[in-house]
């Protein structure tokens, strides 16, 4: 569960302020606003990249305001997938376990499914700087999921991709939800993949209130350990 | 019919030819490229491999080439182990007062150099000063020509390492962070190896500029021969004994090392050095 009450972040000269909302355990949120609405602003304080100035920000029912990033147990895709440039595909989904320090036969196994999950076999011993849009989205998809967080947070991620391997990606997002039953906050500009991914839909209007596409949707609290 | 590819192309030739504004940038840019291969073949015509090998054979002139290997490959360690963490810093982070350590940095880079010697030399007749040399004597010593060198290379470096940093985007160090990084091992496992390259240029900057710094060592350490010497000041002292052959041979050397580490630079530098940063 993502819960944010009354939440306010500064971002330079620009303010979000007064931001709740709520997306439920293992639901598939989707956030849309118009573009420098806040989103990705919005987004930072959820993963603990930017401090939140007051309210509250709940993850699977532990309050995170005050948190570092690396204690929130969120996965982060970000809008241009910041893939490492010296890291293979491999070490990309091997990161978050090496600092975790996993056992190296643990690590392994760990980066096979994943490499599976995601179609990404082939392409473990090669460098970012190669691969196509979707295959560098899956291997951003893969680093982020690789240590099984409860809470993924993906800002536009497939904003730059052709038509079809937007379709391919949405398939494919939806079976990692299916297979990892992590909850979900997904910034889009596109109806259509909001339609084809979300639970629910939530729109930041203005810099300080959001609210949910369907009133009603946003109710559940609870979050199953 | 009309091919519209065929009038568009008659249409831009109507503009007229482009060949005068190029050449308006050739003779312009010309004349300085001119000067510098003149400068070069005149010091090439003014010796003889038999005058480059006499200057080498002299033992102060290996002496000077010695100390300035040594004195330049310490100063680039140093100005290297201040730039990563200093652009590194001035690169990500807003603090208070920041402006003003922005524009101190810039001092050495448009300071006279003769200025940095004499500050140094000042600085050093003070009270801390005179105790820093009671343990380890810098003015008119060799400590002195690595300080002296370290003083305005340091300042290119931190330049070379702020911009370095300001090419790699801090989304991926971001990411780190939410893979449960701290701030530590996200700067050393995922931003450190995308300025390798920008490291090599930083190292290779400090390295020429220490080799051709001049001023604040004669301020600052003399030029002492078999002492403080060392190739710049050499030039200086066969200039002021009137042994011109000697003075072009080391110039030719420092030429040919400057020439090597500026092929260095350019291989490794250009867009290709922050590149990696980038990703498809």
């Amino acid at each position: 569960m993502i819960a944010v009450r009354n939440l306010t972040v500064h971002a330079g000269s620009f303010s979000l302020s007064g931001i709740s909302f709520n997306i439920p355990a293992r639901a598939y949120g989707v956030l849309m606003g118009k573009t420098g609405s806040g989103k990705t602003t919005l987004l930072e304080a959820v993963c603990g990249l930017r401090p939140a100035a007051s309210g509250s920000i709940e993850l699977c029912g532990r309050d995170v305001t005050r948190l570092k990033a690396a204690d929130r147990g969120i996965g982060y895709v970000p809008q241009d997938r910041a893939l490492f440039p010296s890291m293979t595909v491999g070490q990309h989904l091997s990161f978050a376990l090496k600092i975790r320090k996993w056992e190296s036969v643990r690590i392994e196994r760990r980066v096979n499914e994943l490499a599976e999950l995601l179609g990404i076999e082939k392409l473990l011993s090669r460098f970012p700087q190669g691969l196509s849009g979707g295959e560098a989205q899956r291997v951003a998809l893969g680093r982020a999921l690789s240590a099984s967080p409860r809470i993924l947070i993906l800002d536009e991620p497939l904003g730059a991709l052709d038509d079809e391997t937007r379709q391919e990606m949405c398939v494919l997002l939806k079976a990692v939800m299916k297979q990892t039953q992590v909850t979900a906050l997904h910034i889009t500009h596109s109806r259509s993949e909001a339609r084809m991914l979300s639970d629910i839909v939530l729109k930041l209007e203005s810099c300080s209130s959001i609210r949910p596409e369907e009133p009603g949707s946003a109710v559940v609290e609870s979050c199953p350990v | 019919m009309n091919d519209p590819l065929a009038s568009a192309n008659a249409e831009s030739s109507a503009v007229g030819s482009d060949l005068p504004f190029f050449l308006g940038l050739g003779c312009l840019g010309g004349v300085y490229v001119l000067l510098i291969v003149a400068m070069l073949a005149a010091d090439m015509s003014f010796t003889t491999p038999h005058h480059l090998l006499q200057a080498l054979g002299s033992a102060e002139i290996q002496y000077a080439i010695k100390l300035s290997l040594i004195s330049c490959t310490l100063t680039t360690v140093l100005s290297l182990w201040v730039a990563v963490p200093l652009g590194y810093l001035m690169s990500r982070f807003r603090f208070p007062g920041r402006a003003v350590v922005e524009s101190i940095l810039d001092i050495p880079i448009v300071l006279p150099p003769l200025v940095i010697g004499l500050s140094l030399l000042i600085l050093f007749q003070t009270a801390p000063g005179r105790a820093i040399e009671k343990l380890l004597p810098f003015t008119f010593a060799v400590p002195g020509v690595v300080l002296a060198q370290f003083a305005v290379a340091c300042a290119f470096a931190v330049r070379t390492m702020r911009v370095a940093f300001d090419q790699i985007s801090p989304r991926s160090e971001q990411v780190a962070l939410t893979l449960g990084c701290r701030r530590s091992q996200a700067f050393m496992m995922v931003v450190l190896p995308q300025t390798r390259r920008g490291m090599i240029t930083a190292a290779t900057l400090a390295w020429a500029r220490s080799l051709g710094e001049f001023g604040p060592i004669l301020i600052f350490s003399g030029a002492t021969r078999m002492r403080t010497e060392v190739l710049s000041t050499t030039v200086f002292l066969e200039l002021s004994v009137g042994n011109i052959e000697a003075a072009v041979a080391v110039s030719l050397l420092m030429i040919a090392a400057s020439a090597v580490v500026l092929t260095v630079v350019r291989g490794l530098g250009s867009k290709k050095l922050f590149a990696q940063g980038s990703v498809p």
